[in-house]
């Protein structure tokens, strides 16, 4: 009980203090937005919404929860409020679950906002919500991992960011979003198989348009293994780098 | 009879080749004010760390309240309070809500928290100012709440990390009350400071570290005694005479004397003498004296010369590095 207090207090503040603020709001609105824009001005011809829906989505998820999460804890850590939380007496396992969860929230509400956006504009109807709910969120819970795992990898806000795109720019644009796997260069193409982001899109384009490649208890499973896999490097790097 | 209630055997803490912590012994009773006097890099913050579960220790042994420090340690923070040297409280949240927040850490339910929460800012003289967010505070005012957030759950131990450095005086003298006032109605305390004066006036036994190492631990009373036997006289005399210093080292073989300016002259003698002899002779050499005072040594000579370190260069090196 105590524990959980502790828990839904962390959630509570990150959301009070960083992702309910204006600009972050602003931020889930605009960021789908210009992604379908970006889509439509680089097609030729008339683009489908809905086609382009899990591309949009999965974008906005990334790069909402990456930013967001690596810079708020290197925020913290920089002005040593992290301290405090370390020095609470919460499992450091339930205390990064909090710390994330507040991006996690944000990463799927991200993602449903082109979804609400394309319901007034184009037919939805056959979509799979619970495997699209599912895709939605584990890509949630893997970017905000490789958030977490940034964070804990540098020490300015600016280095977050900049390591942030090593990690997004590679993934956008070998996922399979805008460039088609198969149409890879052989060399390249194990590639996408070693990144979270191709897994979470693949199943988006199953449930929405019925596109993916992959058997979808694959892409859960992948999904599950990173999750964890980077939920468990981050905070024992956070064992070994702030608990020195 | 007094009871440990932290125990520190062997603790060492090691960066690279840097030893920053070497073999340091020492035990805090319940119920006591216990600080740890040093200059910057002598290991203060260091050993805080591993008593809180900051840092780990290379090796070694801590014991808090009866409960291993090392593999214990989320138990132990169940116990401790913990004001680092800097105020750490979150910039966009209010006074109140900072110790809301602080509190629900420690697992307070919702009515508990918001009572304590209240209390505690009006204790601490910051009732008005509640509301106003963190980074809007004077440093005195986000000390003072910082220290409230680091007792919201009531600790059995506190742990106090250079509370007075860098704020006004005012503040640092309602800090040094606040602290008391904690010591009296139970709280144990345990502080790290480089103002000598301050552990002075505040604690009940102190221990000197240097460079990792603690070189002296005792209570404040005993540490004064042996030096109360060394003691200087210091005489302001209204004229300057330049001969002054060669004519008394004449006059009283075995005495050390200084000038310490013009008209200022400090007498260290070798045993305890009275004043009347030095004054018979200024009057004598028709020098009329202003003063005579005796001057008895404090927390700070005995540290000078235990440690051998000088004051002024460990606050300016403190302030420096807050700045």
């Amino acid at each position: 009980m105590n524990q959980l207090i502790g828990f839904l207090s962390i959630l509570r503040k990150d959301m009070k203090t960083y992702y309910l603020k204006p600009p972050n709001i602003s931020w889930g609105i605009i960021f789908p937005i210009s992604w379908t824009l970006m889509f439509f001005a680089k097609s030729e011809s008339t683009v489908d919404l809905r086609e382009i829906l899990p591309g949009v989505m999965a974008l906005s998820i990334l790069f909402g929860t990456t930013s967001m999460l690596s810079v708020t804890i290197t925020f913290e850590r920089k002005s040593r409020s992290f301290e405090r939380l370390l020095l609470a007496p919460l499992s450091l396992n339930l205390l990064m679950l909090a710390k994330t969860t507040g991006a996690i929230l944000f990463g799927i509400i991200n993602a449903f906002i082109p979804v609400l956006f394309a319901s007034f504009m184009v037919d939805l109807s056959g979509i799979n919500w619970l495997s699209t709910f599912l895709g939605v969120f584990f890509i949630a819970v893997t970017s905000t991992f490789l958030g977490l795992f940034i964070a804990v990898s540098v020490k300015e806000v600016f280095e977050a960011q900049t390591f942030s795109n090593f990690f997004r720019f590679p993934m956008m644009f070998l996922c399979g979003l805008f460039i088609p796997i198969s149409s890879l260069p052989t060399l390249i193409r194990p590639l996408p198989y070693v990144l979270p982001l191709t897994y979470g899109a693949d199943l988006l384009k199953r449930s929405i348009n019925n596109t993916g490649i992959m058997p979808p208890w694959i892409s859960f499973f992948v999904l599950l293994a990173f999750s964890f896999g980077l939920f468990m490097i981050s905070t024992r790097n956070i064992k070994r780098k702030w608990i020195y | 009879m007094s009871t440990s209630i932290i125990e520190v055997n062997n603790l060492s803490k090691q960066f690279g080749d840097f030893q920053a912590v070497k073999e340091v012994n020492f035990t805090v009773e319940q119920g006591e004010i216990f600080a740890f006097l040093g200059p910057n890099g002598a290991g203060k913050t260091t050993t805080i760390n591993m008593l809180t579960g900051l840092a780990k220790p290379t090796s070694g042994s801590i014991r808090i309240a009866g409960h291993d420090g090392i593999k214990d340690m989320k138990r132990v923070q169940q116990l401790i309070g913990i004001v680092p040297d800097e105020s750490n409280l979150y910039a966009d949240l209010s006074g109140y809500d900072n110790l809301v927040f602080c509190a629900s850490l420690y697992g307070m339910g919702k009515n508990k928290r918001e009572e304590r929460a209240k209390q505690l800012l009006e204790e601490f003289g910051l009732a008005d100012t509640g509301k106003r967010p963190f980074k809007a505070y004077s440093k005195g005012m986000k000390r003072k709440l910082t220290i409230a957030a680091g007792i919201i759950h009531a600790p059995t131990i506190l742990f106090l990390d250079e509370p007075t450095t860098g704020i006004d005086v005012e503040s640092a003298r309602q800090i040094r009350r606040l602290v008391k006032n904690l010591n009296e109605s139970g709280t144990t305390i345990f502080l790290t400071t480089h103002y000598i004066e301050e552990a002075e006036r505040l604690c009940t036994r102190v221990g000197f570290i240097v460079e990792g190492k603690v070189v002296r631990i005792d209570r404040v009373v005993n540490l004064m005694k042996d030096y109360k036997k060394e003691y200087t006289i210091e005489f302001t005399l209204e004229n300057h005479d330049p001969s002054l210093q060669e004519t008394m080292d004449q006059a009283f073989p075995g005495v050390r004397v200084e000038q310490i300016s013009n008209q200022k002259f400090r007498v260290i003698p070798q045993e305890k003498i009275g004043v009347a002899p030095f004054i018979k002779f200024f009057e004598d050499s028709h020098k009329p004296v202003y003063e005579a005072r005796i001057i008895r040594p404090t927390l700070e000579d005995v540290f000078v010369k235990i440690t051998g370190i000088e004051i002024a260069n460990m606050k300016k090196e403190k302030e420096g590095k807050k700045k």
